[in-house]
């Protein structure tokens, strides 16, 4: 007895300090003195943000610290939600003229079955970067042909790929003809291209292989074929999808074959001819009148207009008060293939041309959020969501801000990136 | 708010109507009041007026009355920054690069330059008044290049800046060796294939111009001398050779685009060599490795802010390239390369504030007053002071903030880009269009 008691007792000596290290405080976070800016409420001058278990326990300004918990003095500093790219090939592109290293275009026009998410290099030395300027969270699109694929929603932190998925399929991708296309058989491929498969009307992709039907590999430049395409059937209820278009064919796209595919597209990004670009880099789309939603024609209004930043605009800017989107509509903003600009800089420069600015960040947090059905864990700093905390010295959508410390659900990320890493090493 | 559609011929051939007007040629006059003078380098004057007359700044600063007959634009809340140079784009040029063989010194941009380029517009909507417009990347020796204002409406001849050093584009790395290019069956690989290759042929080319130019010094030699044999004939006239000799004499610079430390270190070796000036590396993304070595050879560098990872050789591309270069004395400059990144120049200057931790005044140098000294126009241009052009750009905000835009540019003292006067054509051009037939619309 004896003997067991003083082997007990050495045991809990030796044992004693590993369990003390136990990290049963430390995941608890308060970030203190921050001017917080929340994005879905008012901002608050100076307060505190209590972070437990990777979400966010309190915020506000008398918010108590409990004992044992880590303090970040956020003196001088603005907290913001982490910032979510609303499309990106980040992962699936390293160096774009090296064609091995590029994974985010497939071959062939209709590819419903190809996902993002298996091809995510997550050791990708973009992704760094992209933290280390706010940006939280992306969703990771496909690109190219008609339909492109299934895009994925991916935090910025993680070990593996499956890690990272907050959403492995986020929507299905589809690129509306524009001039290029137009030369290549869509116009008379289009009905048949969506037509619903003998299944049902709800076949959208799902993560049963799907089967392409033969043929279908062939660039763009053939005909589509008449028979359907083959998309499996949905694993949610509610699919979404993407489309993306550089001209008004958007709009002569028949609505007729829109209701025919079994559940409106969700959110478009599309020009209109008549309305001159507000900005030199960013498009606003609306969506046609002609669109209805299943069951709820006028749901559509509500909820889709896309901001997306072109490459190749070349029309002198201008500031057209009155064609951005009305206060209350939610404008997500997209960044297409200019992954090192990113969002931030899109949405500032949409304020320039008239976009009210707290819709600008909105356009970059919870309105991304919303519309990929994550508004309910990330997006902006409420009480329960993850801790997708971003700490900078100013304005986030300004140029010049540097920031401080990054949070992804509630784990302080490292902010070295491959820019930092040359640079020390060459400094010497 | 329903938009009728207005063909979009018409649009443009507003705004194409729009920039048509008079402008003087030879220079306008311009007071513009109440903004917040960004000069560059003679320090920032917090509410000030600038008035041009003729095309040259008169005074800069305080409060001035309005000579009789002399445009006001009001710039109460604006930002007024000397006109933004770009010193590396293929603007308004109907070629860029005699790609069928790899030295061709003798083809010169100025003989192709197209004033009706809209890029040119864009240009001006970024409030950029002046261009270095270049040959592309094809060839090792690409040719000469030419400084152009960005008078849009004007013809040709009247971009053209005359004042501006006499420059030579070189180029080296992946695109010289045509790396993304496949040989088509029937054709050969051009030379050279290889980095090695591409200096063993710029050496080659040299080596060719300085014995050209022994031959020509010795027949003048001989003709100026007392009894010049009869049979004394000159040497054959190299057009070739003859833009090679300028570069040999000093009489024009080399701008240079390259990208890898080594090619770069190999180049100012072989200007060594040679002895000609580089003025300018462009590019150049991994400059950071050698700032020191080009800051000690007085080599200018012409760079992107953070455009990297789109080829191998811009793989160690970082973002605060451009500012660390700066810090450690090298005097860079920041270019856009493109019809679109024109428009945001200013936009990439500030990011050197936060990847680099420039502060405003050395930010807003590197599209300003740096170029005009890489130029050779830093007597005419390059900030906002008495005695110099007229060149000016009034922005939204501070030209460094997120938020900005220009909203008017200004060349010369004349009024080439007003973003109100854009926006109030196309609504006119809609209210027309949306007018029936009969009364002239579209309806």
């Amino acid at each position: 007895m004896k003997r067991r008691t003083v082997i007990l007792a050495a045991l809990a000596v030796i044992a004693a300090p590993l369990i003390a290290a136990l990290p049963e405080e430390a995941h608890i976070i308060a970030i203190t003195n921050a001017r917080i800016v929340p994005v879905v409420g008012a901002e608050i001058p100076r307060g505190t943000i209590l972070v437990e278990g990777g979400r966010i326990a309190a915020i506000g300004a008398d918010v108590a610290v409990p004992a044992g918990a880590r303090v970040v003095d956020a003196t001088g500093l603005r907290a913001y939600p982490g910032m979510i790219d609303g499309y990106s090939s980040l992962g699936l592109v390293e160096i774009s003229a090296v064609a091995a290293t590029v994974d985010n275009r497939e071959t062939g026009r209709i590819n419903p079955q190809v996902r993002t998410l298996e091809a995510i290099r997550y050791d990708s030395m973009h992704i760094p970067i992209s933290r280390s300027n706010g940006i939280t969270a992306a969703i990771v699109a496909p690109s190219g042909g008609f339909v492109s694929g299934v895009s994925c929603l991916l935090k910025l932190d993680g070990w593996t790929h499956r890690e990272m998925a907050v959403k492995p399929a986020a929507a299905l991708h589809i690129e509306l003809p524009g001039l290029r296309a137009a030369r290549g058989g869509i116009a008379g491929g289009r009905r048949g291209a969506l037509r619903p498969s003998p299944k049902g009307r709800r076949s959208w992709p799902s993560s049963k292989a799907c089967s392409m039907p033969p043929g279908l590999t062939k660039s763009a430049g053939t005909r589509p074929p008449r028979t359907a395409v083959s998309p499996c059937r949905a694993t949610t209820r509610r699919a979404r999808a993407c489309c993306r278009s550089s001209r008004a064919s958007f709009r002569s796209w028949s609505p007729s074959t829109a209701r025919r595919t079994s559940g409106p597209p969700r959110n478009s990004s599309a020009t209109r001819t008549s309305r001159p670009s507000s900005t030199a880099s960013s498009r606003v789309s609306r969506p046609p009148a002609s669109w209805p939603r299943r069951g709820s024609p006028s749901s559509w209004a509500r909820s889709t207009t896309c901001l997306r930043s072109g490459r190749t605009d070349t029309t002198p800017s201008s500031a057209i008060p009155g064609s951005w989107p009305r206060p209350g509509s939610r404008s997500p903003l997209v960044v297409e293939r200019e992954r090192r600009q990113g969002p931030p800089y899109h949405a500032a420069k949409a304020a320039a041309f008239g976009l009210d600015r707290g819709e600008a960040l909105r356009a970059v947090t919870i309105n991304t959020a919303e519309i990929f059905g994550v508004a309910g864990t990330m997006g902006s700093l409420e009480k329960g969501k993850a801790a997708n905390i971003v700490l900078a010295d100013g304005d986030i959508l300004e140029l010049r801000t540097n920031i401080a410390k990054v949070f992804i659900d509630g784990r302080e990320t490292d902010l070295s990136n491959r820019y930092t890493e040359l640079l020390e090493k060459f400094k010497k | 708010m329903k938009n009728p559609a207005i063909p979009r011929l018409a649009v443009c051939a507003l705004i194409a109507a729009a920039g048509l007007r008079p402008a003087l040629a030879d220079g306008g006059s311009i007071l513009i009041k109440n903004g917040t003078l960004l000069t560059v380098t003679k320090g920032v004057i917090a509410k000030g007026d600038v008035l041009v007359v003729d095309g040259i700044i008169k005074q800069v600063g305080g409060d001035i009355a309005a000579p009789a007959g002399v445009r006001i634009v009001d710039a109460t809340g604006r930002f007024v920054v000397p006109g933004l140079i770009d010193s590396h784009t293929h603007v308004a040029l109907a070629g860029t690069n005699e790609g069928s063989e790899a030295i061709t010194p003798e083809a010169d941009v100025g003989a192709v330059i197209n004033a009706d380029d809209t890029s040119i517009l864009t240009a001006l909507s970024g409030g950029v008044t002046m261009v270095h417009t270049m040959h592309g990347s094809a060839n090792p020796i690409g040719g000469p290049n030419v400084v152009l204002k960005m008078k849009w409406g004007r013809p040709s001849e009247e971009l053209v800046v005359g004042e501006a050093l006499p420059t030579l584009k070189f180029a080296l790395g992946e695109n010289v060796k045509q790396a993304s290019r496949t040989v088509q069956p029937g054709q050969t690989q051009r030379y050279p294939g290889t980095r090695m290759g591409a200096n063993a042929i710029i050496r080659r080319e040299f080596a060719r111009a300085r014995n050209y130019m022994e031959q020509w010094d010795r027949y003048r030699k001989a003709a100026a001398g007392k009894n010049p044999p009869a049979n004394l004939v000159p040497p054959r006239r190299d057009l070739r050779l003859e833009v090679l000799a300028e570069v040999l004499r000093g009489e024009r610079v080399a701008r240079v685009h390259s990208y890898q430390a080594t090619e770069t270190v190999e180049f100012m070796e072989l200007a060594k060599e040679f002895g000609f000036k580089i003025q300018c590396f462009e590019h150049i993304w991994e400059g950071y490795k050698i700032a020191d070595e080009l800051a000690a050879a007085g080599i200018g560098i012409s760079v992107f802010a953070d455009s990297w990872a789109y080829k191998m050789e811009a793989a160690e591309g970082i973002a605060y390239m451009a500012g660390y270069c700066a810090k450690r004395g090298v005097l860079v400059s920041i270019n856009s390369d493109s019809g679109e990144r024109i428009r945001r120049l200013f936009n990439d200057a500030a990011k050197t504030m936060k990847y680099g931790g420039l502060t405003e005044d050395e930010a807003l140098r590197l599209v300003t007053i740096n170029l005009a000294v890489q130029l050779g126009v830093d007597r005419i241009v390059g900030s906002l002071e008495v005695g110099k052009q007229g060149d000016i750009a009034v922005f939204s905000e501070h030209p460094l903030s997120a938020y900005t835009r220009c909203d008017m540019t200004v060349i010369e003292g004349a009024v080439y880009f007003d973003r109100d006067e854009i926006v109030k054509a196309r609504e006119a051009a809609a209210a027309k269009a949306a007018a029936p037939r009969a009364e002239g619309g579209a309806r």
